[in-house]
Protein backbone atom coordinates (compact mmCIF):
# COMPACT_ATOMS: atom_id res chain seq x y z
CA UNK A 1 0.00 0.00 0.00
CA UNK A 2 1.27 3.44 -0.86
CA UNK A 3 1.80 5.82 2.00
CA UNK A 4 -0.46 8.39 0.35
CA UNK A 5 -3.51 6.19 0.98
CA UNK A 6 -2.93 6.37 4.69
CA UNK A 7 -2.44 10.13 4.60
CA UNK A 8 -5.66 10.65 2.63
CA UNK A 9 -7.52 8.44 5.10
CA UNK A 10 -6.18 10.50 7.97
CA UNK A 11 -7.39 13.68 6.21
CA UNK A 12 -10.88 12.15 5.98
CA UNK A 13 -10.93 11.25 9.68
CA UNK A 14 -9.62 14.69 10.65
CA UNK A 15 -12.37 16.46 8.70
CA UNK A 16 -15.10 14.23 10.16
CA UNK A 17 -13.80 15.10 13.62
CA UNK A 18 -13.66 18.81 12.79
CA UNK A 19 -17.27 18.74 11.56
CA UNK A 20 -18.29 17.03 14.80
CA UNK A 21 -16.54 19.61 16.97
CA UNK A 22 -18.35 22.40 15.15
CA UNK A 23 -21.85 20.90 15.08
CA UNK A 24 -22.34 18.86 18.24
CA UNK A 25 -23.48 20.53 21.45
CA UNK A 26 -22.66 18.06 24.20
CA UNK A 27 -19.13 18.61 25.57
CA UNK A 28 -18.77 14.83 25.94
CA UNK A 29 -19.23 14.31 22.21
CA UNK A 30 -17.00 17.29 21.43
CA UNK A 31 -14.22 15.61 23.43
CA UNK A 32 -14.80 12.41 21.45
CA UNK A 33 -14.50 14.35 18.19
CA UNK A 34 -11.27 15.91 19.46
CA UNK A 35 -10.01 12.37 19.98
CA UNK A 36 -10.85 11.66 16.34
CA UNK A 37 -8.80 14.63 15.19
CA UNK A 38 -5.83 13.67 17.38
CA UNK A 39 -5.97 10.10 16.09
CA UNK A 40 -6.01 11.32 12.50
CA UNK A 41 -2.87 13.29 13.30
CA UNK A 42 -1.32 10.16 14.80
CA UNK A 43 -2.10 8.16 11.68
CA UNK A 44 -0.45 10.79 9.48
CA UNK A 45 2.60 10.91 11.76
CA UNK A 46 3.03 7.14 11.66
CA UNK A 47 2.50 7.05 7.88
CA UNK A 48 5.23 9.64 7.40
CA UNK A 49 7.49 7.77 9.83
CA UNK A 50 7.06 4.71 7.60
CA UNK A 51 7.73 6.82 4.51
CA UNK A 52 11.03 8.13 5.87
CA UNK A 53 11.91 4.84 7.53
CA UNK A 54 12.63 6.58 10.83
CA UNK A 55 11.24 5.68 14.22
CA UNK A 56 11.09 9.29 15.44
CA UNK A 57 7.64 9.93 14.02
CA UNK A 58 6.33 7.04 16.08
CA UNK A 59 7.80 8.61 19.23
CA UNK A 60 5.96 11.81 18.30
CA UNK A 61 2.71 9.84 17.98
CA UNK A 62 3.32 8.24 21.37
CA UNK A 63 3.70 11.69 22.98
CA UNK A 64 0.48 12.81 21.23
CA UNK A 65 -1.27 9.82 22.84
CA UNK A 66 -0.04 10.94 26.27
CA UNK A 67 -1.27 14.49 25.70
CA UNK A 68 -4.63 13.17 24.48
CA UNK A 69 -5.01 11.09 27.64
CA UNK A 70 -4.29 14.17 29.79
CA UNK A 71 -6.79 16.23 27.79
CA UNK A 72 -9.47 13.57 28.27
CA UNK A 73 -8.89 13.38 32.00
CA UNK A 74 -9.11 17.15 32.51
CA UNK A 75 -12.07 17.54 30.14
CA UNK A 76 -14.06 14.79 31.84
CA UNK A 77 -13.17 16.28 35.22
CA UNK A 78 -14.63 19.61 34.12
CA UNK A 79 -17.78 17.87 32.84
CA UNK A 80 -18.22 16.01 36.15
CA UNK A 81 -17.76 19.31 38.02
CA UNK A 82 -20.41 20.93 35.79
CA UNK A 83 -22.76 18.05 36.50
CA UNK A 84 -22.19 18.34 40.27
CA UNK A 85 -23.06 22.04 40.17
CA UNK A 86 -26.22 21.18 38.19
CA UNK A 87 -25.10 23.24 35.22
CA UNK A 88 -26.54 22.36 31.80
CA UNK A 89 -24.26 19.93 29.92
CA UNK A 90 -24.43 22.00 26.74
CA UNK A 91 -21.72 24.16 25.26
CA UNK A 92 -24.16 26.72 23.87
CA UNK A 93 -25.36 27.56 27.38
CA UNK A 94 -21.78 27.82 28.64
CA UNK A 95 -20.92 31.14 27.02
CA UNK A 96 -19.72 32.97 30.15
CA UNK A 97 -16.03 32.69 29.31
CA UNK A 98 -16.50 33.94 25.76
CA UNK A 99 -13.99 36.69 25.21
CA UNK B 1 0.02 -7.93 -1.34
CA UNK B 2 -3.64 -8.59 -2.03
CA UNK B 3 -4.19 -9.48 1.60
CA UNK B 4 -2.59 -6.20 2.66
CA UNK B 5 -4.90 -4.19 0.41
CA UNK B 6 -7.93 -6.08 1.65
CA UNK B 7 -6.91 -5.41 5.24
CA UNK B 8 -6.42 -1.71 4.47
CA UNK B 9 -9.84 -1.46 2.85
CA UNK B 10 -11.62 -3.21 5.71
CA UNK B 11 -9.77 -1.27 8.43
CA UNK B 12 -10.14 2.04 6.59
CA UNK B 13 -13.88 1.51 6.10
CA UNK B 14 -14.25 0.61 9.78
CA UNK B 15 -12.24 3.70 10.80
CA UNK B 16 -14.34 6.06 8.69
CA UNK B 17 -17.56 4.33 9.73
CA UNK B 18 -16.61 4.61 13.39
CA UNK B 19 -15.72 8.27 12.97
CA UNK B 20 -19.06 8.99 11.28
CA UNK B 21 -20.79 7.09 14.07
CA UNK B 22 -19.14 9.29 16.70
CA UNK B 23 -20.40 12.43 14.99
CA UNK B 24 -23.85 11.29 13.86
CA UNK B 25 -25.17 9.05 16.64
CA UNK B 26 -27.36 10.95 19.04
CA UNK B 27 -26.77 8.97 22.20
CA UNK B 28 -23.29 9.75 23.63
CA UNK B 29 -22.99 6.17 24.85
CA UNK B 30 -23.22 4.87 21.28
CA UNK B 31 -20.74 7.53 20.21
CA UNK B 32 -18.22 6.13 22.71
CA UNK B 33 -18.76 2.61 21.38
CA UNK B 34 -18.29 3.87 17.80
CA UNK B 35 -15.02 5.48 18.87
CA UNK B 36 -13.84 2.14 20.32
CA UNK B 37 -14.48 0.54 16.90
CA UNK B 38 -12.60 3.38 15.25
CA UNK B 39 -9.63 2.94 17.57
CA UNK B 40 -9.40 -0.79 16.90
CA UNK B 41 -9.45 -0.14 13.16
CA UNK B 42 -6.69 2.43 13.58
CA UNK B 43 -4.62 -0.13 15.49
CA UNK B 44 -4.86 -2.44 12.46
CA UNK B 45 -3.71 0.42 10.22
CA UNK B 46 -0.77 1.05 12.57
CA UNK B 47 0.19 -2.61 12.19
CA UNK B 48 0.12 -2.21 8.39
CA UNK B 49 2.55 0.67 8.81
CA UNK B 50 4.87 -1.58 10.87
CA UNK B 51 4.23 0.26 14.12
CA UNK B 52 3.66 -2.79 16.31
CA UNK B 53 4.27 -1.12 19.65
CA UNK B 54 1.97 1.80 18.89
CA UNK B 55 -0.77 -0.57 17.75
CA UNK B 56 -0.54 -2.40 21.07
CA UNK B 57 -0.49 0.90 22.99
CA UNK B 58 -3.51 2.09 21.01
CA UNK B 59 -5.54 -0.95 22.01
CA UNK B 60 -4.38 -1.11 25.62
CA UNK B 61 -4.24 2.57 26.53
CA UNK B 62 -6.86 4.15 24.26
CA UNK B 63 -9.47 1.49 23.61
CA UNK B 64 -8.88 0.05 27.05
CA UNK B 65 -8.20 2.67 29.69
CA UNK B 66 -9.35 5.97 28.20
CA UNK B 67 -12.59 4.58 26.79
CA UNK B 68 -13.47 2.95 30.12
CA UNK B 69 -13.12 6.40 31.67
CA UNK B 70 -15.47 7.78 29.01
CA UNK B 71 -18.04 5.04 29.61
CA UNK B 72 -18.00 5.73 33.33
CA UNK B 73 -18.49 9.47 32.88
CA UNK B 74 -21.28 8.99 30.30
CA UNK B 75 -23.00 6.59 32.69
CA UNK B 76 -22.57 9.09 35.53
CA UNK B 77 -23.65 12.24 33.72
CA UNK B 78 -26.25 10.43 31.65
CA UNK B 79 -26.35 11.18 27.97
CA UNK B 80 -29.37 13.03 26.72
CA UNK B 81 -30.83 11.73 23.48
CA UNK B 82 -32.41 14.98 22.38
CA UNK B 83 -29.32 17.11 22.36
CA UNK B 84 -29.47 17.80 18.63
CA UNK B 85 -32.22 20.37 18.71
CA UNK B 86 -32.66 21.37 15.08
CA UNK B 87 -35.23 24.05 15.83
CA UNK B 88 -32.89 26.13 17.97
CA UNK B 89 -29.64 25.07 16.37
CA UNK B 90 -27.35 27.89 15.38
CA UNK B 91 -25.88 28.56 11.97
CA UNK B 92 -22.86 26.40 12.83
CA UNK B 93 -24.87 23.25 12.12
CA UNK B 94 -24.97 24.33 8.47
CA UNK B 95 -21.61 26.07 8.26
CA UNK B 96 -19.67 23.37 10.13
CA UNK B 97 -19.98 20.54 7.59
CA UNK B 98 -19.38 22.97 4.71
CA UNK B 99 -16.20 24.15 6.38
CA UNK B 100 -15.11 20.57 7.05
CA UNK B 101 -15.73 19.63 3.42
CA UNK B 102 -13.69 22.61 2.24
CA UNK B 103 -10.90 21.60 4.61
CA UNK B 104 -10.98 18.03 3.22
CA UNK B 105 -10.72 19.25 -0.37
CA UNK B 106 -7.87 21.54 0.59
CA UNK B 107 -5.98 18.76 2.39
CA UNK B 108 -6.41 16.31 -0.47
CA UNK B 109 -5.25 18.89 -3.00
CA UNK B 110 -2.22 19.49 -0.79
CA UNK B 111 -1.47 15.77 -0.48
CA UNK B 112 -1.94 14.97 -4.16
CA UNK B 113 -0.11 18.07 -5.30
CA UNK B 114 2.80 17.71 -2.91
CA UNK B 115 6.20 17.09 -4.42
CA UNK B 116 7.01 14.31 -1.94
CA UNK B 117 7.86 11.57 -4.42
CA UNK B 118 8.14 8.99 -1.64
CA UNK B 119 4.45 9.50 -0.89
CA UNK B 120 3.56 7.23 -3.81
CA UNK B 121 5.83 4.43 -2.70
CA UNK B 122 5.60 1.83 -0.02
CA UNK B 123 8.09 3.83 2.02
CA UNK B 124 11.70 3.28 2.84
CA UNK B 125 13.13 -0.16 3.33
CA UNK B 126 13.03 -0.97 7.01
CA UNK B 127 14.38 -3.88 9.02
CA UNK B 128 12.37 -6.37 10.99
CA UNK B 129 12.78 -4.45 14.23
CA UNK B 130 11.22 -1.21 12.95
CA UNK B 131 8.55 0.01 15.36
CA UNK B 132 9.12 -2.83 17.80
CA UNK B 133 9.04 -2.13 21.55
CA UNK B 134 12.82 -2.42 21.62
CA UNK B 135 13.36 0.24 18.96
CA UNK B 136 10.80 2.58 20.53
CA UNK B 137 12.22 2.11 24.01
CA UNK B 138 15.75 2.73 22.88
CA UNK B 139 14.80 5.97 21.12
CA UNK B 140 12.65 7.05 24.05
CA UNK B 141 15.35 6.56 26.66
CA UNK B 142 18.31 7.92 24.71
CA UNK B 143 17.49 10.61 22.17
CA UNK B 144 14.06 11.55 23.50
CA UNK B 145 14.69 11.35 27.23
CA UNK B 146 13.58 14.92 27.88
CA UNK B 147 10.18 14.62 26.08
CA UNK B 148 9.69 11.29 27.89
CA UNK B 149 10.20 12.92 31.29
CA UNK B 150 8.05 15.90 30.31
CA UNK B 151 5.25 13.50 29.30
CA UNK B 152 5.40 11.70 32.63
CA UNK B 153 5.29 15.03 34.46
CA UNK B 154 2.30 16.11 32.35
CA UNK B 155 0.47 12.89 33.28
CA UNK B 156 1.12 13.59 36.96
CA UNK B 157 -0.24 17.14 36.64
CA UNK B 158 -3.33 15.86 34.80
CA UNK B 159 -4.01 13.24 37.48
CA UNK B 160 -3.78 15.84 40.28
CA UNK B 161 -5.92 18.26 38.27
CA UNK B 162 -8.62 15.66 37.69
CA UNK B 163 -8.78 14.88 41.41
CA UNK B 164 -9.08 18.58 42.27
CA UNK B 165 -11.74 19.20 39.61
CA UNK B 166 -13.97 16.20 40.23
CA UNK B 167 -13.63 16.05 44.01
CA UNK B 168 -16.81 16.13 46.00
CA UNK B 169 -16.92 19.42 47.83
CA UNK B 170 -18.60 19.04 51.15
CA UNK B 171 -20.06 21.92 53.06
CA UNK B 172 -21.07 23.58 49.83
CA UNK B 173 -24.18 25.64 50.05
CA UNK B 174 -26.93 25.08 47.52
CA UNK B 175 -26.06 26.79 44.27
CA UNK B 176 -28.11 29.81 43.32
CA UNK B 177 -30.34 29.71 40.27
CA UNK B 178 -28.14 31.73 37.96
CA UNK B 179 -24.71 30.18 37.98
CA UNK B 180 -21.83 30.43 35.57
CA UNK B 181 -18.76 28.52 34.51
CA UNK B 182 -16.61 31.00 36.35
CA UNK B 183 -18.28 29.94 39.59
CA UNK B 184 -17.12 26.38 39.12
CA UNK B 185 -13.56 27.49 38.70
CA UNK B 186 -13.37 30.43 41.07
CA UNK B 187 -15.84 29.78 43.84
CA UNK B 188 -14.31 28.21 46.94
CA UNK B 189 -16.52 27.55 49.94
CA UNK B 190 -14.98 28.42 53.32
CA UNK B 191 -13.71 24.96 54.18
CA UNK B 192 -13.07 23.52 50.75
CA UNK B 193 -9.69 21.97 50.10
CA UNK B 194 -8.64 21.89 53.76
CA UNK B 195 -8.05 19.21 56.33
CA UNK B 196 -11.26 20.21 58.03
CA UNK B 197 -13.24 19.36 54.91
CA UNK B 198 -11.57 15.98 54.55
CA UNK B 199 -12.54 15.03 58.09
CA UNK B 200 -16.05 16.22 57.40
Amino acid sequence: MDVSWFVVLSAFIFCIGAAGVMTRRSPLVILLCLELMLNAGNLALIAFARMVGNVEGQIFALIVMVVAACEVVIGLGVIVAMYRRKLPIDVDDMAELRG
Amino acid sequence: MFFEQLLFLVAGALAIGGALGVVLLRNPFYSVLALVTHLFALAILFLLLTAAFLAAAQVVVYAGAVMVLYVFVVAYVGGSDDELRPATAGPLVVIGPIFAGALLIELIVAIVGSSLSALDSRGAEVGAGFGSPGAIGEALLTKFLLPFEAASFLLLIAAVGAVVLARKRRGLREPADAISVADVVRHQPPAAGTQKEAIG
